[in-house]
C-alpha cells in the first residue's frame, strides 16, 4: 500500500459539533488511524503540521480574515472535504442573511462602536463553497458518524464516496415510522437529502432539512405525501426557517 | 532580574473554540498580559427573532456542539417560563438523567481527552495510546457510555431531538432503563479504577491559588443541575431566576479586549469547582470518596482542581442517575403527551447549570408565540474576567521558570475552565482602543 494520506481537521463558526462526532467514533477512530494519519487537529490535539493531503473544514465563513485562513488551507490541501452543514451550505449561521451584518451586530452589541475591529469585520455567512472549491461533502447538522467513516474511507482509498439522492422519506418508510404529517407536524423529508437514516422522524421530530434540499425534479417519488397534504413544493419550501435559508437546490456534485 | 521574552499561543489546543494567550515580559517586568477571544462571532440572539416557541430549542441548541443537552434544556425551561407550561414528574426526571448524561460525556471527554495528556507530557489522546492505552481505553469506554446514555433519553448526544416544548417526544423503554442501570453500574466500577490512575498523576496539576467569588445553581433538594436559586459563596442565595442580570454583571474593561462578567469582586468563577465549593456536602458519599482521594475540600481555590471536580461530578452523576432510573421503574414509565401552553405572549427565563457552569436563556414571545426578544449568558463568558485575573496573579510566580514551561502553565490554566469559545461568541473582543 503507498503511504497514508495525511489529515487535518479545521474550523471556522460553529458549534465544533461534527468534530466532536468524529471523537465520538471512539475505537473507530483507530480503525480511520489505520487508513489515515491525523496531523493536524486542533480540538483534540496539540501537534500541528501544515503538511497535509486532506483539509476536513468544518464551519461558516463570516469575516475577511476566515476568508484568508480558509484560502491558506486550500492551497496546503491537495483535497478538501466540507464537514457538516455550517460548512456545506452555512447552515443555521444563514439565519441572519435575511438582516444585514450592522444590523444584527446593534441587535447583539448594543451600540457599542466596533468599527475597524477585524473580529467584528463580518459580512453575510457564506459556506465553504462560495469562497473556495470544495471537493467532497459531509452533510448534517451534526454529520452521520457512519456517513463520515464511509466518505473518508473512500477518500483516502482513491474513490468517489457514494451520497444518496433521495429525500429522507426514503429511509423514513424503511424504518416504518407514521409519517409526521400524520401526526400534525410539519416535516422536511419531502424535499431533503437523505443519509441520516431520518433519524429526526425515527425520534418522532419533524426533519429541519440540515442535510440540504434534493433536487425538485427528485421530489416525484414523494408525490403523493404532498399531493395528500395539498402542499406544493413552495409551500414546504417556506417551512425552511432553520436551515436552507436564500438556498436553491443542491447540485449532486455537492 | 531582568528577561525579555513573550508566549504568544495562538489558538489554544485542546479547548472548544479559538482563544490566544499573550504575554508580552520586557526587563521581567510584564508588559502585557491577555486572554482573548478571536472566535467569529455568530449572533444567535438576533437569529432567534420572529422564530416560532417550537423552533427556539433546535436553534439553540446549535450554540454549542459539547452542551447541546444544557442550551436545550435551558432554552425549554425559559420557553415554557414563558408560555406558563408545567412539565410532569416524569419529564422533570427524565431531564434530570438527561442533564446527567451531558455531564458526564463533557467531564469525561474534558478529564481524559483534553487534560490528561497535560498530566503525562502527551500532545494527545491519540500519543498516550503508546505507554498508557489501558487508562485510554477505560476513558473511551466512559466516554461510551455516556454518549450512549444521552442518544437513549435524547435521541442524540450532539444536538438532541427527543427534548420538546412541554415534554418529550419519545421516552425510554423500562428494559432499556434497566439496560442502562447495568451499565452505570459497571461505569461506576471503571471510575473506581481510573480515579487513583488520575491520582498518581495528579501532581503535575499546579499547586497555585487565588481566592475568589462562586456562582452556581443550589437546592435545598438535591446536588443542583437542573434547578435550583443562584447562589454566590461571598452572598448565598438569590431566589428571584428572573433578574439574573443583577448577579451576573457585564463590563467592558478598556484595556482588554475581552468582556467580563463580575458580581461581589472583579471576577468570578462557574462550573464544576463552584458546583463542588457551593453543594459538596450534597454529593453522593461515592463522590465525596473521589474527593477525598484528591483531598478536595470546599472550599478550594485552585482553579486547576476544577477538573478534579469534575470527575468526583462524573461520579455523583452515575449514583444519582441509578437512583432516578430505579425511581422511573418504580412508578411505572408511560408517553406522555407534551403539556401545552397555558399563554402565548410573555417572558420567560430559563437557568440550568451545566457542565461548565450556570447557564441563562431569556426570551420574550409576542401573542403568536414567536420570538421578539432573546438573550443568553453563557459559562464560558462568566470565566473570562477570572481567568484574565488568575493569570495576572500567577505569571509573577511562575516568571522565573523556563519559557515553554509558562506557556505549558499558561495553557493548562486556561483548559482547567474547560472553556466553551463556540458558545461564548456573542460577547467577544471588543477593542477600546
Amino acid at each position: 500500500m503507498k503511504q497514508k494520506p495525511r489529515v487535518a481537521v479545521f474550523d471556522f463558526a460553529d458549534c465544533e459539533g461534527c468534530e466532536l462526532e468524529i471523537a465520538d467514533l471512539e475505537e473507530e477512530v483507530l480503525d480511520l488511524l489505520e487508513i489515515a494519519d491525523v496531523v493536524s487537529f486542533r480540538e483534540v490535539m496539540k501537534e500541528h503540521s501544515d503538511d497535509y493531503d486532506i483539509a476536513i473544514v468544518e464551519g461558516s465563513i463570516m469575516r475577511p480574515m476566515d476568508e484568508k485562513r480558509l484560502r491558506s488551507i486550500r492551497n496546503h490541501a491537495k483535497i478538501l472535504v466540507a464537514l457538516g452543514a455550517c460548512a456545506t451550505m452555512g447552515g443555521v449561521n444563514k439565519i441572519r442573511n435575511q438582516w444585514m451584518p450592522d444590523e444584527v451586530i446593534k441587535e447583539v452589541y448594543g451600540d457599542t462602536n466596533l468599527k475597524g475591529n477585524e473580529l467584528f469585520d463580518v459580512f453575510q455567512t457564506k459556506a465553504l463553497n462560495e469562497v473556495v472549491p470544495v471537493d467532497y461533502y459531509v452533510h448534517g447538522c451534526p454529520i452521520d458518524r457512519d456517513e463520515f467513516k464511509s466518505v473518508i474511507t473512500a477518500i483516502a482509498l482513491g474513490k468517489k464516496p457514494d451520497i444518496p439522492r433521495y429525500p429522507v422519506c426514503v429511509e423514513c418508510k424503511k424504518n416504518e415510522n407514521i409519517c409526521q404529517f400524520e401526526l400534525g407536524s410539519f416535516c422536511l423529508g419531502p424535499i431533503t437529502r437523505a443519509g441520516c437514516k431520518a433519524i429526526c422522524p425515527t425520534h418522532n421530530s419533524p426533519c429541519e432539512g440540515c442535510r440540504g434540499l434534493i433536487k425538485k425534479a427528485e421530489t416525484d417519488c414523494v408525490k403523493e405525501v404532498l399531493e395528500r397534504y395539498k402542499l406544493s413544493y413552495e409551500d414546504i419550501r417556506r417551512r425552511c426557517t432553520m436551515y436552507n435559508y436564500g438556498r436553491k437546490e443542491c447540485s449532486y456534485d455537492e | 532580574m531582568s528577561k525579555d521574552f513573550s508566549v504568544h499561543v495562538e489558538h489554544v489546543t485542546r479547548v472548544e473554540g479559538h482563544g490566544n494567550i499573550i504575554l508580552d515580559v520586557k526587563n521581567g517586568k510584564i508588559e502585557k498580559l491577555q486572554w482573548s477571544i478571536v472566535e467569529a462571532p455568530r449572533f444567535f440572539e438576533a437569529m432567534l427573532r420572529g422564530q416560532h416557541y417550537n423552533e427556539l430549542r433546535p436553534i439553540t441548541s446549535r450554540i454549542c456542539g459539547i452542551c447541546s443537552i444544557g442550551h436545550s434544556l435551558a432554552s425549554l425551561k425559559a420557553t415554557e417560563d414563558a408560555l406558563g407550561i408545567k412539565i410532569t414528574n416524569q419529564t422533570t426526571t427524565l431531564r434530570r438523567l438527561a442533564i446527567h448524561a451531558e455531564n458526564m460525556q463533557s467531564h469525561i471527554l474534558h478529564i481524559g481527552y483534553l487534560v490528561a495528556p497535560d498530566l503525562v507530557g502527551a500532545g494527545s489522546v491519540f500519543s498516550m495510546l503508546g505507554k498508557h492505552k489501558d487508562t485510554v481505553l477505560k476513558i473511551v469506554k466512559l466516554h461510551r457510555l455516556a454518549n450512549e446514555m444521552s442518544d437513549l433519553i435524547c435521541g442524540r448526544t450532539i444536538h438532541p431531538i427527543r427534548l420538546i416544548v412541554g415534554g418529550f417526544s419519545l421516552i425510554p423503554t423500562e428494559k432499556q432503563l434497566i439496560e442502562l442501570k447495568k451499565r452505570l453500574l459497571e461505569a461506576q466500577e471503571l471510575t473506581e479504577e481510573l480515579a487513583p490512575i488520575i491520582q498518581s498523576v495528579a501532581g503535575a496539576l499546579p499547586s497555585f491559588s487565588r481566592e475568589t467569588e462562586y456562582i452556581g445553581l443550589t437546592s435545598n433538594e438535591e446536588y443542583a443541575l437542573y434547578q435550583g436559586d443562584i447562589a454566590s459563596t461571598d452572598t448565598g442565595r438569590h431566589p428571584a431566576h428572573r433578574e439574573y442580570k443583577e448577579i451576573m454583571q457585564e463590563y467592558i474593561v478598556p484595556h482588554s479586549t475581552a468582556k467580563y462578567a463580575k458580581h461581589a469582586r472583579e471576577s468570578y468563577m462557574v462550573g464544576a469547582l463552584a458546583r463542588f465549593n457551593l453543594n459538596s456536602k450534597q454529593l453522593h458519599p461515592v463522590a465525596q470518596e473521589v474527593a477525598n482521594l484528591f483531598k478536595l475540600k470546599a472550599i478550594n481555590y485552585n482553579p486547576y482542581m476544577n477538573t478534579i471536580a469534575q470527575l468526583v461530578e462524573f461520579s455523583h452523576s452515575i449514583q444519582d442517575s441509578i437512583y432516578l432510573i430505579d425511581t422511573l421503574v418504580d412508578q411505572g414509565i408511560k408517553q406522555e403527551k407534551p403539556v401545552k401552553p397555558m399563554k402565548k405572549a410573555g417572558r420567560g427565563v430559563g437557568i440550568v447549570d451545566v457542565p461548565r457552569g450556570i447557564l441563562v436563556h431569556d426570551y420574550t414571545l409576542n401573542s403568536k408565540g414567536y420570538c421578539t426578544k432573546a438573550n443568553c449568558i453563557i459559562p464560558t463568558n462568566q470565566n473570562h474576567a477570572n481567568i484574565q485575573k488568575d493569570m495576572e496573579k500567577l505569571v509573577p510566580e511562575i516568571i522565573n521558570r523556563p519559557q515553554k514551561e509558562i506557556e505549558l502553565t499558561l495553557e493548562m490554566l486556561v483548559r482547567a475552565y474547560d472553556p466553551c469559545i463556540s458558545c461564548s461568541t456573542h460577547y467577544l473582543d471588543v477593542s477600546f482602543k
